[in-house]
Protein backbone atom coordinates (compact mmCIF):
# COMPACT_ATOMS: atom_id res chain seq x y z
CA UNK A 1 0.00 0.00 0.00
CA UNK A 2 2.93 2.43 1.08
CA UNK A 3 4.40 1.37 -1.61
CA UNK A 4 1.66 2.48 -4.14
CA UNK A 5 1.03 6.26 -2.48
CA UNK A 6 5.05 7.03 -3.00
CA UNK A 7 5.52 5.66 -6.32
CA UNK A 8 2.36 7.57 -7.65
CA UNK A 9 3.78 10.92 -6.37
CA UNK A 10 4.45 12.69 -9.84
CA UNK A 11 7.78 13.79 -9.24
CA UNK A 12 6.62 17.65 -9.98
CA UNK A 13 5.14 17.57 -6.42
CA UNK A 14 8.31 17.13 -4.78
CA UNK A 15 9.52 20.26 -3.48
CA UNK A 16 12.51 18.51 -1.22
CA UNK A 17 12.72 21.50 1.02
CA UNK A 18 9.08 22.41 1.68
CA UNK A 19 7.81 18.89 1.79
CA UNK A 20 8.59 18.42 5.04
CA UNK A 21 7.02 21.39 6.29
CA UNK A 22 3.67 21.28 3.59
CA UNK A 23 2.09 18.37 5.55
CA UNK A 24 1.72 20.33 8.95
CA UNK A 25 0.21 23.24 7.66
CA UNK A 26 -2.94 21.23 7.74
CA UNK A 27 -2.93 20.42 10.97
CA UNK A 28 -1.72 23.51 12.45
CA UNK A 29 -4.47 25.39 11.12
CA UNK A 30 -6.92 23.28 12.64
CA UNK A 31 -5.59 24.01 16.23
CA UNK A 32 -5.43 27.88 15.82
CA UNK A 33 -8.75 27.68 14.97
CA UNK A 34 -9.76 25.53 17.41
CA UNK A 35 -8.29 28.11 20.22
CA UNK A 36 -9.68 30.65 18.51
CA UNK A 37 -13.65 28.91 18.45
CA UNK A 38 -12.65 28.01 22.63
CA UNK A 39 -11.44 31.26 23.64
CA UNK A 40 -14.56 33.40 21.78
CA UNK A 41 -16.77 30.94 23.11
CA UNK A 42 -18.10 29.86 19.54
CA UNK A 43 -17.18 26.42 21.09
CA UNK A 44 -18.18 25.95 24.83
CA UNK A 45 -15.10 24.19 26.60
CA UNK A 46 -17.84 21.51 27.99
CA UNK A 47 -17.95 20.21 24.58
CA UNK A 48 -14.25 20.97 23.76
CA UNK A 49 -11.84 22.00 25.84
CA UNK A 50 -9.37 24.68 24.35
CA UNK A 51 -6.06 23.02 22.78
CA UNK A 52 -4.17 25.24 25.64
CA UNK A 53 -6.06 24.06 28.41
CA UNK A 54 -5.15 20.58 26.91
CA UNK A 55 -1.44 21.22 27.08
CA UNK A 56 -2.18 22.43 30.73
CA UNK A 57 -4.11 19.33 31.76
CA UNK A 58 -0.95 16.94 29.99
CA UNK A 59 1.52 19.58 31.77
CA UNK A 60 0.04 18.73 35.16
CA UNK A 61 -0.28 14.83 34.41
CA UNK A 62 3.23 14.84 33.41
CA UNK A 63 3.98 16.56 36.57
CA UNK A 64 2.81 14.24 38.75
CA UNK A 65 3.88 11.05 36.54
CA UNK A 66 0.59 9.46 35.90
CA UNK A 67 1.11 10.24 32.41
CA UNK A 68 4.06 9.16 31.64
CA UNK A 69 3.32 5.47 34.30
CA UNK A 70 0.07 5.24 31.46
CA UNK A 71 1.46 5.74 28.32
CA UNK A 72 4.22 3.11 29.37
CA UNK A 73 1.53 0.71 30.71
CA UNK A 74 -0.12 1.25 27.11
CA UNK A 75 2.94 1.03 24.95
CA UNK A 76 4.04 -2.16 27.40
CA UNK A 77 0.89 -3.90 26.17
CA UNK A 78 0.69 -2.92 22.65
CA UNK A 79 4.42 -4.28 22.72
CA UNK A 80 4.40 -7.51 24.33
CA UNK A 81 0.97 -8.19 22.50
CA UNK A 82 2.24 -7.28 18.84
CA UNK A 83 5.18 -9.33 19.56
CA UNK A 84 3.45 -12.34 21.04
CA UNK A 85 0.58 -12.18 17.97
CA UNK A 86 2.70 -10.82 15.18
CA UNK A 87 5.57 -13.95 16.18
CA UNK A 88 2.73 -16.69 16.43
CA UNK A 89 1.15 -15.45 12.75
CA UNK A 90 4.66 -14.98 11.15
CA UNK A 91 5.33 -18.62 12.28
CA UNK A 92 1.97 -19.89 10.72
CA UNK A 93 2.35 -17.78 7.51
CA UNK A 94 5.98 -19.17 7.01
CA UNK A 95 4.93 -22.78 8.04
CA UNK A 96 2.03 -22.71 5.66
CA UNK A 97 3.60 -21.05 2.87
CA UNK A 98 6.38 -22.90 2.84
CA UNK A 99 4.43 -26.76 3.37
CA UNK A 100 1.53 -27.78 1.64
CA UNK A 101 0.96 -30.49 4.50
CA UNK A 102 0.80 -27.79 7.61
CA UNK A 103 -1.36 -25.46 5.05
CA UNK A 104 -4.27 -28.39 4.75
CA UNK A 105 -3.87 -28.85 8.11
CA UNK A 106 -4.19 -25.32 9.61
CA UNK A 107 -5.35 -22.80 7.32
CA UNK A 108 -8.91 -23.51 6.73
CA UNK A 109 -9.14 -23.51 10.50
CA UNK A 110 -7.57 -20.51 10.85
CA UNK A 111 -9.72 -18.72 7.84
CA UNK A 112 -12.64 -19.69 10.21
CA UNK A 113 -11.66 -18.03 13.32
CA UNK A 114 -10.52 -15.22 10.99
CA UNK A 115 -14.52 -14.32 10.33
CA UNK A 116 -14.93 -13.86 14.02
CA UNK A 117 -14.68 -10.14 15.17
CA UNK A 118 -11.83 -10.63 17.93
CA UNK A 119 -13.07 -7.94 19.52
CA UNK A 120 -16.49 -9.79 20.25
CA UNK A 121 -14.75 -11.94 22.51
CA UNK A 122 -14.51 -9.52 25.05
CA UNK A 123 -17.07 -11.00 27.16
CA UNK A 124 -15.16 -14.08 26.87
CA UNK A 125 -12.04 -12.66 27.77
CA UNK A 126 -12.97 -11.06 30.72
CA UNK A 127 -14.28 -14.19 31.90
CA UNK A 128 -11.42 -15.76 31.21
CA UNK A 129 -8.78 -13.65 32.50
CA UNK A 130 -10.41 -11.17 34.71
CA UNK A 131 -9.25 -7.69 34.16
CA UNK A 132 -5.82 -9.31 34.34
CA UNK A 133 -2.83 -7.95 31.82
CA UNK A 134 -3.30 -10.96 29.69
CA UNK A 135 -6.74 -10.20 28.34
CA UNK A 136 -5.35 -7.10 26.97
CA UNK A 137 -2.34 -8.84 25.35
CA UNK A 138 -4.84 -11.89 24.31
CA UNK A 139 -6.98 -9.57 22.56
CA UNK A 140 -4.02 -7.62 20.80
CA UNK A 141 -1.92 -10.33 20.08
CA UNK A 142 -5.47 -12.21 18.95
CA UNK A 143 -6.37 -8.37 16.55
CA UNK A 144 -2.30 -8.75 15.30
CA UNK A 145 -2.13 -11.87 14.50
CA UNK A 146 -4.20 -12.46 11.54
CA UNK A 147 -3.15 -9.48 9.29
CA UNK A 148 0.44 -10.95 9.82
CA UNK A 149 -0.56 -14.61 8.91
CA UNK A 150 -2.08 -13.87 6.12
CA UNK A 151 0.06 -11.25 4.71
CA UNK A 152 3.13 -13.41 4.87
CA UNK A 153 1.10 -16.11 3.44
CA UNK A 154 0.54 -14.19 0.86
CA UNK A 155 4.02 -12.77 0.63
CA UNK A 156 5.69 -16.78 0.25
CA UNK A 157 3.09 -17.70 -2.02
CA UNK A 158 3.96 -15.09 -4.34
CA UNK A 159 7.19 -15.25 -4.89
CA UNK A 160 8.06 -15.44 -8.54
CA UNK A 161 8.40 -19.54 -8.70
CA UNK A 162 11.06 -18.45 -11.55
CA UNK A 163 13.35 -17.17 -8.98
CA UNK A 164 12.91 -19.75 -7.33
CA UNK A 165 13.59 -22.44 -10.29
CA UNK A 166 16.96 -20.20 -10.85
CA UNK A 167 18.40 -20.07 -6.99
CA UNK A 168 17.90 -24.48 -7.46
CA UNK A 169 19.54 -24.00 -10.50
CA UNK A 170 22.47 -22.38 -8.84
CA UNK A 171 22.74 -24.94 -6.42
CA UNK A 172 20.75 -23.07 -3.56
CA UNK A 173 20.30 -25.22 -0.68
CA UNK A 174 17.01 -25.03 1.20
CA UNK A 175 18.15 -22.45 3.73
CA UNK A 176 19.63 -20.03 1.40
CA UNK A 177 16.91 -20.64 -1.27
CA UNK A 178 14.62 -19.17 1.94
CA UNK A 179 17.34 -16.27 2.82
CA UNK A 180 18.54 -15.34 -0.49
CA UNK A 181 15.13 -15.73 -2.56
CA UNK A 182 11.84 -16.69 -0.41
CA UNK A 183 12.16 -14.02 2.58
CA UNK A 184 12.95 -11.16 0.61
CA UNK A 185 10.32 -11.57 -1.29
CA UNK A 186 8.06 -12.25 0.55
CA UNK A 187 8.91 -9.14 2.80
CA UNK A 188 6.99 -6.19 0.93
CA UNK A 189 4.22 -8.15 1.61
CA UNK A 190 4.87 -9.13 5.14
CA UNK A 191 5.44 -5.37 6.13
CA UNK A 192 1.86 -4.41 4.74
CA UNK A 193 0.69 -6.90 6.87
CA UNK A 194 2.74 -5.53 9.90
CA UNK A 195 1.09 -1.59 9.30
CA UNK A 196 -2.22 -3.08 9.37
CA UNK A 197 -1.54 -4.98 12.25
CA UNK A 198 0.02 -1.79 14.15
CA UNK A 199 -3.70 -0.12 13.54
CA UNK A 200 -5.52 -2.96 14.62
CA UNK A 201 -2.90 -3.10 17.92
CA UNK A 202 -4.22 0.02 18.95
CA UNK A 203 -7.92 0.31 18.67
CA UNK A 204 -7.69 -2.91 19.99
CA UNK A 205 -6.04 -1.75 23.18
CA UNK A 206 -8.32 1.20 23.54
CA UNK A 207 -11.16 -0.61 23.56
CA UNK A 208 -9.72 -2.85 25.94
CA UNK A 209 -8.48 -0.61 28.35
CA UNK A 210 -11.61 1.39 28.02
CA UNK A 211 -13.87 -1.48 28.83
CA UNK A 212 -11.57 -2.98 31.29
CA UNK A 213 -8.39 -1.99 32.73
CA UNK A 214 -6.63 -0.03 35.73
CA UNK A 215 -4.55 1.36 34.18
CA UNK A 216 -3.13 2.34 31.00
CA UNK A 217 -4.51 5.26 28.28
CA UNK A 218 -7.97 4.05 28.03
CA UNK A 219 -8.38 3.86 32.17
CA UNK A 220 -6.63 7.37 32.07
CA UNK A 221 -9.59 8.13 29.83
CA UNK A 222 -12.72 6.60 30.95
CA UNK A 223 -11.37 7.83 34.64
CA UNK A 224 -11.28 11.68 33.49
CA UNK A 225 -14.59 10.92 31.60
CA UNK A 226 -16.37 10.35 35.70
CA UNK A 227 -14.73 13.38 36.91
CA UNK A 228 -15.91 15.47 34.22
CA UNK A 229 -12.27 15.98 33.05
CA UNK A 230 -13.03 16.87 29.28
CA UNK A 231 -9.62 18.23 28.73
CA UNK A 232 -7.80 15.20 29.74
CA UNK A 233 -10.29 12.30 27.92
CA UNK A 234 -9.49 15.06 24.88
CA UNK A 235 -5.42 14.34 25.85
CA UNK A 236 -5.96 10.50 26.08
CA UNK A 237 -7.24 10.56 22.69
CA UNK A 238 -4.67 13.01 21.09
CA UNK A 239 -1.77 10.60 22.48
CA UNK A 240 -3.31 7.67 20.94
CA UNK A 241 -3.39 9.07 17.48
CA UNK A 242 0.33 10.61 18.24
CA UNK A 243 1.24 6.86 19.15
CA UNK A 244 -0.24 5.41 16.03
CA UNK A 245 1.62 7.95 13.94
CA UNK A 246 5.02 7.06 15.83
CA UNK A 247 4.58 3.06 15.56
CA UNK A 248 3.51 4.14 11.67
CA UNK A 249 6.23 5.94 11.02
CA UNK A 250 8.47 3.38 12.73
CA UNK A 251 7.08 0.91 10.29
CA UNK A 252 8.23 2.93 7.11
CA UNK A 253 11.30 3.70 8.27
CA UNK A 254 12.36 -0.08 8.64
CA UNK A 255 10.58 -0.78 5.26
CA UNK A 256 12.65 1.72 3.87
CA UNK A 257 15.87 0.62 5.13
CA UNK A 258 15.22 -3.18 4.58
CA UNK A 259 13.17 -2.72 1.09
CA UNK A 260 16.08 0.01 -0.45
CA UNK A 261 16.33 -2.08 -3.83
CA UNK A 262 12.91 -1.53 -4.35
CA UNK A 263 12.05 0.87 -7.25
CA UNK A 264 9.63 2.36 -5.40
CA UNK A 265 12.22 2.90 -2.19
CA UNK A 266 14.97 4.59 -4.66
CA UNK A 267 16.15 7.99 -5.21
CA UNK A 268 15.65 8.75 -8.17
CA UNK B 1 18.48 -27.93 -50.92
CA UNK B 2 19.12 -30.91 -48.97
CA UNK B 3 22.28 -31.41 -50.82
CA UNK B 4 24.15 -28.48 -49.32
CA UNK B 5 22.70 -29.55 -46.25
CA UNK B 6 24.37 -32.23 -43.96
CA UNK B 7 22.26 -34.32 -42.16
CA UNK B 8 24.25 -35.40 -39.57
CA UNK B 9 28.00 -35.69 -39.01
CA UNK B 10 29.88 -38.88 -39.31
CA UNK B 11 30.52 -39.87 -35.64
CA UNK B 12 34.26 -40.64 -36.96
CA UNK B 13 34.55 -37.32 -38.02
CA UNK B 14 33.86 -35.67 -34.71
CA UNK B 15 35.65 -37.93 -32.46
CA UNK B 16 38.66 -36.90 -34.51
CA UNK B 17 38.03 -33.15 -34.33
CA UNK B 18 37.86 -33.67 -30.83
CA UNK B 19 40.71 -35.54 -30.08
CA UNK B 20 43.23 -33.10 -32.38
CA UNK B 21 42.08 -29.93 -31.34
CA UNK B 22 45.21 -28.29 -32.60
CA UNK B 23 44.27 -29.63 -36.45
CA UNK B 24 41.05 -28.80 -36.06
CA UNK B 25 41.94 -25.42 -35.44
CA UNK B 26 44.70 -24.52 -38.45
CA UNK B 27 41.70 -25.87 -40.85
CA UNK B 28 38.65 -24.10 -39.52
CA UNK B 29 39.81 -20.76 -37.53
CA UNK B 30 36.64 -20.33 -36.55
CA UNK B 31 36.42 -23.22 -34.13
CA UNK B 32 36.61 -21.98 -30.49
CA UNK B 33 40.62 -21.91 -29.61
CA UNK B 34 40.25 -24.48 -26.75
CA UNK B 35 37.14 -26.48 -26.27
CA UNK B 36 36.70 -26.81 -22.68
CA UNK B 37 33.25 -27.80 -24.00
CA UNK B 38 31.30 -31.21 -22.70
CA UNK B 39 30.30 -33.08 -25.93
CA UNK B 40 26.38 -34.34 -25.83
CA UNK B 41 24.80 -37.01 -26.58
CA UNK B 42 21.02 -37.84 -26.55
CA UNK B 43 19.48 -41.31 -27.19
CA UNK B 44 15.52 -41.76 -28.07
CA UNK B 45 14.21 -39.57 -25.61
CA UNK B 46 11.32 -38.86 -25.06
CA UNK B 47 8.90 -36.47 -23.21
CA UNK B 48 4.86 -36.41 -22.15
CA UNK B 49 3.29 -33.94 -20.35
CA UNK B 50 0.13 -36.03 -19.75
CA UNK B 51 -1.44 -36.73 -23.15
CA UNK B 52 0.60 -34.51 -24.66
CA UNK B 53 3.64 -36.25 -26.28
CA UNK B 54 6.46 -33.48 -26.76
CA UNK B 55 8.96 -35.20 -27.87
CA UNK B 56 8.85 -38.69 -29.63
CA UNK B 57 12.32 -39.71 -30.14
CA UNK B 58 15.31 -37.37 -30.01
CA UNK B 59 18.78 -38.75 -31.24
CA UNK B 60 21.48 -36.08 -31.39
CA UNK B 61 25.03 -35.76 -31.00
CA UNK B 62 26.45 -32.46 -30.24
CA UNK B 63 30.87 -32.20 -30.41
CA UNK B 64 32.77 -30.20 -27.76
CA UNK B 65 32.74 -26.62 -27.91
CA UNK B 66 30.02 -26.52 -30.85
CA UNK B 67 27.10 -24.38 -31.67
CA UNK B 68 23.91 -25.32 -32.06
CA UNK B 69 21.08 -23.30 -32.50
CA UNK B 70 17.09 -25.22 -32.02
CA UNK B 71 14.50 -23.32 -34.20
CA UNK B 72 11.13 -24.70 -34.33
CA UNK B 73 7.45 -23.58 -34.33
CA UNK B 74 6.07 -22.25 -31.11
CA UNK B 75 5.35 -25.28 -28.34
CA UNK B 76 7.12 -27.68 -30.63
CA UNK B 77 8.95 -28.21 -27.57
CA UNK B 78 12.72 -26.96 -27.81
CA UNK B 79 12.01 -25.14 -24.34
CA UNK B 80 11.09 -29.05 -23.11
CA UNK B 81 14.36 -30.37 -24.35
CA UNK B 82 16.77 -27.52 -23.15
CA UNK B 83 15.22 -27.75 -19.68
CA UNK B 84 15.96 -31.74 -20.07
CA UNK B 85 19.70 -31.18 -20.88
CA UNK B 86 19.41 -29.04 -18.20
CA UNK B 87 18.23 -31.54 -15.65
CA UNK B 88 15.02 -29.46 -14.67
CA UNK B 89 12.28 -32.00 -16.07
CA UNK B 90 12.60 -35.80 -15.67
CA UNK B 91 13.44 -37.86 -18.72
CA UNK B 92 10.18 -40.13 -19.79
CA UNK B 93 12.65 -42.15 -22.37
CA UNK B 94 15.76 -42.49 -23.09
CA UNK B 95 19.01 -41.07 -21.97
CA UNK B 96 21.21 -37.88 -22.20
CA UNK B 97 24.92 -37.94 -21.58
CA UNK B 98 28.07 -35.64 -21.13
CA UNK B 99 31.24 -37.15 -22.15
CA UNK B 100 32.53 -36.50 -18.89
CA UNK B 101 31.29 -36.58 -15.15
CA UNK B 102 29.61 -33.67 -14.67
CA UNK B 103 29.23 -31.33 -11.52
CA UNK B 104 26.29 -29.26 -11.61
CA UNK B 105 28.39 -25.98 -12.11
CA UNK B 106 29.58 -27.38 -15.52
CA UNK B 107 26.03 -26.66 -17.18
CA UNK B 108 24.38 -23.28 -16.97
CA UNK B 109 21.34 -21.81 -17.98
CA UNK B 110 19.82 -18.73 -19.33
CA UNK B 111 16.21 -17.75 -19.92
CA UNK B 112 14.51 -14.69 -21.89
CA UNK B 113 13.94 -13.69 -18.11
CA UNK B 114 16.84 -12.43 -16.74
CA UNK B 115 15.51 -14.06 -13.20
CA UNK B 116 18.33 -11.52 -11.27
CA UNK B 117 17.31 -11.41 -7.71
CA UNK B 118 15.92 -8.03 -7.53
CA UNK B 119 17.32 -7.19 -4.08
CA UNK B 120 20.32 -8.19 -4.47
CA UNK B 121 23.22 -5.84 -6.06
CA UNK B 122 24.50 -6.41 -9.48
CA UNK B 123 28.01 -8.23 -8.01
CA UNK B 124 26.12 -10.40 -5.94
CA UNK B 125 23.54 -11.49 -8.50
CA UNK B 126 26.67 -12.93 -10.49
CA UNK B 127 28.43 -14.63 -7.52
CA UNK B 128 24.96 -16.75 -7.00
CA UNK B 129 26.44 -18.10 -10.19
CA UNK B 130 29.50 -19.84 -8.70
CA UNK B 131 27.23 -22.61 -7.22
CA UNK B 132 29.07 -24.21 -4.52
CA UNK B 133 32.13 -22.03 -4.49
CA UNK B 134 30.00 -19.05 -3.48
CA UNK B 135 31.78 -18.79 0.06
CA UNK B 136 35.05 -19.31 -1.40
CA UNK B 137 37.67 -16.32 -0.91
CA UNK B 138 37.82 -15.39 -4.80
CA UNK B 139 33.79 -15.24 -5.32
CA UNK B 140 33.87 -11.38 -5.14
CA UNK B 141 37.16 -11.68 -8.25
CA UNK B 142 35.71 -14.10 -9.76
CA UNK B 143 32.20 -12.26 -10.16
CA UNK B 144 33.97 -8.72 -10.85
CA UNK B 145 36.17 -10.88 -13.67
CA UNK B 146 32.95 -12.12 -15.10
CA UNK B 147 31.46 -8.77 -14.79
CA UNK B 148 34.51 -7.35 -17.09
CA UNK B 149 33.49 -9.95 -19.38
CA UNK B 150 30.22 -8.31 -20.70
CA UNK B 151 30.98 -4.92 -20.07
CA UNK B 152 29.27 -3.71 -17.09
CA UNK B 153 32.18 -3.49 -14.36
CA UNK B 154 30.52 0.21 -13.63
CA UNK B 155 27.14 -1.04 -12.36
CA UNK B 156 28.69 -3.63 -9.96
CA UNK B 157 27.17 -1.91 -7.11
CA UNK B 158 23.68 -0.95 -8.85
CA UNK B 159 20.31 -2.44 -8.16
CA UNK B 160 18.99 -4.59 -11.07
CA UNK B 161 15.84 -2.43 -11.19
CA UNK B 162 17.81 0.39 -12.95
CA UNK B 163 19.59 -1.51 -15.54
CA UNK B 164 17.89 -1.85 -19.01
CA UNK B 165 16.49 -5.45 -20.62
CA UNK B 166 19.73 -5.79 -22.36
CA UNK B 167 21.51 -4.76 -18.71
CA UNK B 168 20.03 -7.24 -17.27
CA UNK B 169 20.93 -9.96 -19.52
CA UNK B 170 23.96 -8.99 -19.60
CA UNK B 171 23.84 -9.65 -15.79
CA UNK B 172 22.08 -12.82 -16.26
CA UNK B 173 25.12 -13.55 -18.86
CA UNK B 174 27.63 -12.98 -16.27
CA UNK B 175 26.14 -14.88 -13.80
CA UNK B 176 25.85 -17.98 -15.93
CA UNK B 177 29.91 -17.53 -17.29
CA UNK B 178 31.10 -17.13 -13.56
CA UNK B 179 31.37 -20.69 -13.25
CA UNK B 180 33.03 -21.56 -16.33
CA UNK B 181 30.57 -23.49 -17.35
CA UNK B 182 30.99 -26.55 -19.99
CA UNK B 183 27.41 -26.47 -21.30
CA UNK B 184 25.89 -23.13 -21.37
CA UNK B 185 21.70 -24.04 -22.83
CA UNK B 186 20.27 -19.97 -24.30
CA UNK B 187 16.13 -20.03 -24.05
CA UNK B 188 15.67 -17.57 -25.94
CA UNK B 189 17.67 -15.40 -23.73
CA UNK B 190 17.36 -12.21 -26.42
CA UNK B 191 13.46 -12.62 -27.16
CA UNK B 192 12.54 -9.97 -25.25
CA UNK B 193 15.20 -7.10 -26.50
CA UNK B 194 15.09 -4.58 -29.12
CA UNK B 195 16.63 -4.88 -32.55
CA UNK B 196 20.04 -3.20 -31.95
CA UNK B 197 20.21 -4.59 -28.42
CA UNK B 198 20.10 -7.99 -29.59
CA UNK B 199 22.56 -7.68 -32.39
CA UNK B 200 24.98 -6.26 -29.78
CA UNK B 201 23.85 -9.58 -27.28
CA UNK B 202 24.21 -11.85 -30.08
CA UNK B 203 28.10 -10.65 -31.16
CA UNK B 204 28.78 -10.68 -27.26
CA UNK B 205 27.10 -14.52 -27.13
CA UNK B 206 29.83 -15.03 -30.20
CA UNK B 207 32.36 -13.35 -28.23
CA UNK B 208 32.28 -15.25 -24.75
CA UNK B 209 31.28 -18.72 -26.98
CA UNK B 210 34.77 -17.93 -29.03
CA UNK B 211 36.61 -17.17 -25.74
CA UNK B 212 35.53 -19.92 -23.67
CA UNK B 213 35.06 -22.66 -25.87
CA UNK B 214 31.48 -24.20 -24.31
CA UNK B 215 29.18 -25.96 -25.67
CA UNK B 216 26.31 -23.87 -26.23
CA UNK B 217 22.40 -24.57 -26.87
CA UNK B 218 20.64 -21.50 -28.38
CA UNK B 219 16.78 -21.77 -28.75
CA UNK B 220 15.53 -18.76 -30.80
CA UNK B 221 12.54 -18.40 -32.24
CA UNK B 222 14.74 -15.68 -35.09
CA UNK B 223 16.17 -17.70 -37.88
CA UNK B 224 18.49 -15.04 -39.39
CA UNK B 225 20.22 -15.29 -35.19
CA UNK B 226 20.44 -18.82 -35.73
CA UNK B 227 21.99 -19.10 -39.01
CA UNK B 228 24.36 -15.70 -38.03
CA UNK B 229 25.82 -17.57 -34.34
CA UNK B 230 25.56 -20.95 -34.80
CA UNK B 231 27.77 -23.83 -36.59
CA UNK B 232 24.44 -25.95 -37.46
CA UNK B 233 20.94 -25.05 -37.10
CA UNK B 234 18.31 -28.05 -35.95
CA UNK B 235 14.52 -28.05 -36.96
CA UNK B 236 12.44 -29.64 -34.36
CA UNK B 237 8.83 -30.74 -35.56
CA UNK B 238 6.42 -33.35 -34.40
CA UNK B 239 8.86 -33.82 -31.58
CA UNK B 240 11.39 -35.45 -33.55
CA UNK B 241 15.08 -33.16 -35.30
CA UNK B 242 12.95 -32.84 -38.72
CA UNK B 243 16.20 -31.36 -40.51
CA UNK B 244 19.80 -31.13 -39.24
CA UNK B 245 21.43 -28.06 -41.57
CA UNK B 246 25.41 -27.22 -41.10
CA UNK B 247 26.37 -23.60 -41.21
CA UNK B 248 30.27 -23.61 -42.87
CA UNK B 249 30.15 -19.66 -43.31
CA UNK B 250 33.34 -18.66 -41.67
CA UNK B 251 33.58 -16.33 -38.88
CA UNK B 252 33.30 -13.12 -38.11
CA UNK B 253 29.99 -13.54 -40.39
CA UNK B 254 28.54 -11.18 -42.38
CA UNK B 255 25.02 -10.53 -41.41
CA UNK B 256 22.88 -10.36 -44.82
CA UNK B 257 25.38 -12.17 -47.04
CA UNK B 258 23.94 -14.09 -49.61
CA UNK B 259 25.23 -17.51 -48.13
CA UNK B 260 23.53 -16.57 -44.48
CA UNK B 261 20.19 -15.75 -46.70
CA UNK B 262 20.06 -18.26 -48.27
CA UNK B 263 20.53 -21.12 -45.66
CA UNK B 264 18.20 -18.64 -43.97
CA UNK B 265 15.03 -18.94 -46.62
CA UNK B 266 15.67 -22.86 -46.52
CA UNK B 267 15.15 -23.21 -42.78
CA UNK B 268 12.40 -20.96 -43.05
CA UNK B 269 10.79 -22.80 -45.79
CA UNK B 270 11.29 -26.35 -44.30
CA UNK B 271 9.37 -23.89 -40.95
CA UNK B 272 6.78 -22.86 -42.93
CA UNK B 273 6.11 -26.40 -44.42
CA UNK B 274 5.96 -27.79 -40.96
CA UNK B 275 3.13 -25.01 -40.17
CA UNK B 276 1.38 -25.96 -43.27
CA UNK B 277 1.00 -29.22 -42.14
CA UNK B 278 -0.96 -28.21 -39.36
N1 LIG C 1 5.32 -28.14 -17.24
C1 LIG C 1 4.47 -28.43 -18.26
N2 LIG C 1 3.30 -29.02 -18.01
C2 LIG C 1 2.44 -29.33 -19.01
N3 LIG C 1 2.67 -29.06 -20.31
C3 LIG C 1 3.83 -28.46 -20.62
C4 LIG C 1 4.78 -28.12 -19.62
N4 LIG C 1 5.85 -27.53 -20.22
C5 LIG C 1 5.56 -27.52 -21.55
N5 LIG C 1 4.36 -28.08 -21.78
C6 LIG C 1 3.75 -28.26 -23.11
O1 LIG C 1 4.71 -28.85 -23.95
C7 LIG C 1 4.65 -28.29 -25.24
C8 LIG C 1 6.01 -27.76 -25.63
O2 LIG C 1 6.33 -26.66 -24.83
P1 LIG C 1 7.69 -25.89 -24.97
O3 LIG C 1 8.81 -26.82 -24.87
O4 LIG C 1 7.66 -24.78 -23.97
O5 LIG C 1 7.57 -25.29 -26.44
P2 LIG C 1 8.48 -24.22 -27.16
O6 LIG C 1 9.01 -24.93 -28.35
O7 LIG C 1 7.58 -23.11 -27.59
O8 LIG C 1 9.54 -23.77 -26.22
C9 LIG C 1 3.56 -27.25 -25.22
O9 LIG C 1 2.40 -27.80 -25.77
C10 LIG C 1 3.38 -26.96 -23.76
O10 LIG C 1 2.05 -26.63 -23.51
MG1 LIG D 1 9.91 -21.92 -25.28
Amino acid sequence: MSLIDTVSLPRSFRLPRVDGLIQWIVPLAIIAIWQVASVTGFVPTRVLPAPSDVVLAGWKLLLSGELVRNIWVSFWRASIGFLIGGSIGFAFGLANGLSQLSAKLTDTTLQMVRNVPHLALIPLVILWFGIDESAKLFLVALGVFFPIYLNTLHGIRTVDPQLIEMGRIYGMTDSELFRRVIFPGALPSIFVGIRFALGIMWLTLIVAETIAASSGLGYMAMQAREFMLIDVVVLSILIYALLGKLADSASRVLERLTLSWHPAFQKR
Amino acid sequence: MQTALRTSLPETELASRANFAPQARMLREERPLQTSGLPLSIRGLRKSFGDNEVLRGIDLYIPAGQFVAIVGKSGCGKSTLLRLIAGLEKIDAGSISFGDAVQPEDIRVMFQEPRLLPWARVLSNVEVGLGRDRASADAHARAEKALTEVGLTDKRDQWPSVLSGGQKQRVALARALVSRPRVLAFDEPLGALDALTRISMQRLLERVWRDQGFTAILVTHDVSEAVALADRVLVIDEGRIAHDVTVNAARPRQRGSAELASLEGSILSHLLSADDRT
